[in-house]
């Protein structure tokens, strides 16, 4: 662990390094984030609510998926640019080190500038927390946590998933955003509102519910069902195939050869 | 001691000719070629021996680096190194080498020198006291004191591969690999890195294993040459006697080119 922070101080020095690309990126990241907070604004400010779901209600949703997303983005970075990884002979490097893989590839890349993202997710929660109708207990807070530990569990298995499928091909490799991006898109409305196939499909395949809709619907009080909240842990267990996936690849890899 | 017993290496590469049409092609039906990287490879390596490795281009030079380091694993034959196969137990193994490859950095770029070092040491455990010896020798050695606190993106290759070379001393490996480590390096940098190397070997007896395509390397550093071409051991022994089989005459370079033409490698 002291090592991990050792890591994450040297990436953070290099960072500060290009300080105003820093800020520059870190706010860009800040108005995309924002600007999705704000296209929900306007429809809700038309519409009210959606399916039974008021504005308060869908932006526990948005913040919890946001948070959870910007978080693994910033952390797991180096499974999530795992191609240039490989393409830079790092992954060799990394393999004639003494550490655990994916240690090293966590400790590989950081992207601080997801501290944007962060920071619109922090204002919405500010904000709808105590507006989004719900009795806060401390339970519920345990449970709101876990959400987004959960997410980020859930979107590090689909980084990590990604890296996997580099080891095969190391271009084409677009298609996997659909399940990153997509999902972190369609998660910021309850799963449900899109139709009981996606939220199977989402329930099993790409586990986001049980982290985002589940305990969602106890916390808002829709379901009266306390196990709900303890389900963010289940869909945590998608690491285990996405670890056995990455494993899988490893064993294959094949360096480029200089 | 290293010893690789009828390494057999092969790579699969997709082919495809030019051409939109082609590449269209190549999405539903991909086209294989299998190179063999290296056949039957077989050689042993004593304590503290230092090898060149010398061959064309596409040799298997590399190929057979990385599977002495852990990062390819061969087809078929056998490697053990100390006693250990590079591939299983890798984080144990690892530990006991030391890798240099010329054309890529093992340095954190945007930092000084230095804070690579420390994190080199924590990620081999290396005791304060070790670390502090080592660094001061090979400070000294490499003459490294002005640029330690340089940031390495603003280091010349010279300077810059001095420090990959310190870098991979830091845990005071038994065994050094060195893939190209004079490439592109000017008269001085080359000279004082081949001093270097010497010196080492003489007085921690590393053993040391360098490829390269520079023959002064060669001459200056080794006794002991195996020569690779096309995936195949095509000689093992004294420099010398390598080059009185091709045509004499001439300058080093000239003599291996020429030898390197009549094998037709």
């Amino acid at each position: 662990m002291n090592l991990y922070f050792k890591y994450l101080g040297i990436l953070f020095k290099s960072r500060m390094q290009y300080k105003a690309s820093f800020f520059m990126q870190s706010l860009g990241h800040f108005i995309i984030a924002f600007t999705g907070f704000a296209g929900m604004y306007f429809l809700f400010d038309r519409f009210h609510a959606v399916r039974g779901y008021t504005f308060q209600n869908v932006l526990l949703c948005f913040s919890v998926v946001t948070f959870a997303f910007s978080i693994a983005e910033c952390f797991v970075r180096g499974f999530d640019s795992f191609p240039s990884l490989i393409r830079s002979g790092e992954l060799d490097r990394i393999l004639i080190r003494p550490r655990s893989v994916v240690f090293q590839v966590l400790t590989s890349r950081m992207e601080f500038t997801r501290v944007g993202r962060f920071l619109t997710a922090t204002v919405v929660f500010i904000w709808a927390i105590p507006r989004c109708g719900v009795d806060w207990t401390f339970g519920k807070v345990a449970i709101l946590l876990l959400m987004i530990l959960g997410g980020v569990a859930v979107f590090s298995a689909l980084f990590m998933i990604y890296a996997g499928f580099s080891f095969f091909t190391v271009e084409g490799l677009e298609f996997m955003n659909i399940f990153t991006d997509g999902t972190k898109e369609f998660g910021r409305y309850p799963l449900s509102i899109y139709g009981k196939e996606l939220l199977l499909f989402y329930t099993f395949l790409i586990p986001i519910a049980p982290f985002q809709y589940y305990p969602f619907l106890y916390l808002i009080g829709h379901s009266d069902r306390v196990w709900y909240g303890l389900l963010p842990l289940a869909g945590a267990l998608f690491l285990i195939p996405a670890y056995a996936f990455f494993r899988f690849g490893l064993k294959r890899y094949v360096s480029t050869g200089s | 001691m290293i010893e690789l017993k009828n390494v057999c290496k092969s790579f699969k590469v997709s082919k495809r000719n030019a051409g939109f049409k082609n590449a269209v092609r190549a999405l539903f039906k991909r086209e294989y070629e299998i190179v063999h990287a290296l056949r039957d490879v077989s050689f042993s390596i004593g304590d503290g021996e230092m090898v060149g490795y010398i061959g064309p281009n596409g040799a298997g030079k590399s190929s057979t680096i990385k599977i002495m380091s852990g990062i390819l694993t061969p087809d078929s034959g056998e490697c053990v190194v100390n006693g250990r196969v590079p591939w299983r137990d890798r984080a144990e193994y690892v530990r006991e080498i030391g890798v240099v490859f010329g054309q890529r950095s093992q340095l954190w770029w945007d930092v000084p020198v230095i804070d690579s070092f420390e994190l080199i040491k924590d990620i081999y455990r290396v005791d304060r006291v070790t670390y502090r010896k080592n660094l001061d020798e090979l400070t000294e050695r490499l003459a490294l004191s002005e640029i330690l606190r340089t940031p390495v993106r603003q280091l010349s290759l010279g300077q810059r591969m001095r420090c990959e070379i310190a870098a991979s001393l830091l845990y005071d490996p038994k065994i050094l690999f060195l893939d190209e480590p004079t490439i592109g390096l000017d008269a001085v940098s080359k000279l004082a890195v081949r001093d270097f190397i010497k010196e080492r070997h003489r007085e921690h007896g590393t053993t040391v294993i360098l490829t390269t395509h520079d023959m002064q390397d060669i001459e200056a550093l080794t006794e002991r040459v195996i020569l690779i071409g096309k995936g195949r051991i095509l000689s093992d022994g004294s420099f010398e006697d390598l080059l009185k089989k091709g045509k004499s005459g001439g300058t080093v370079e000239q003599t291996v080119a020429a030898l390197y033409e009549e094998l037709d490698i």
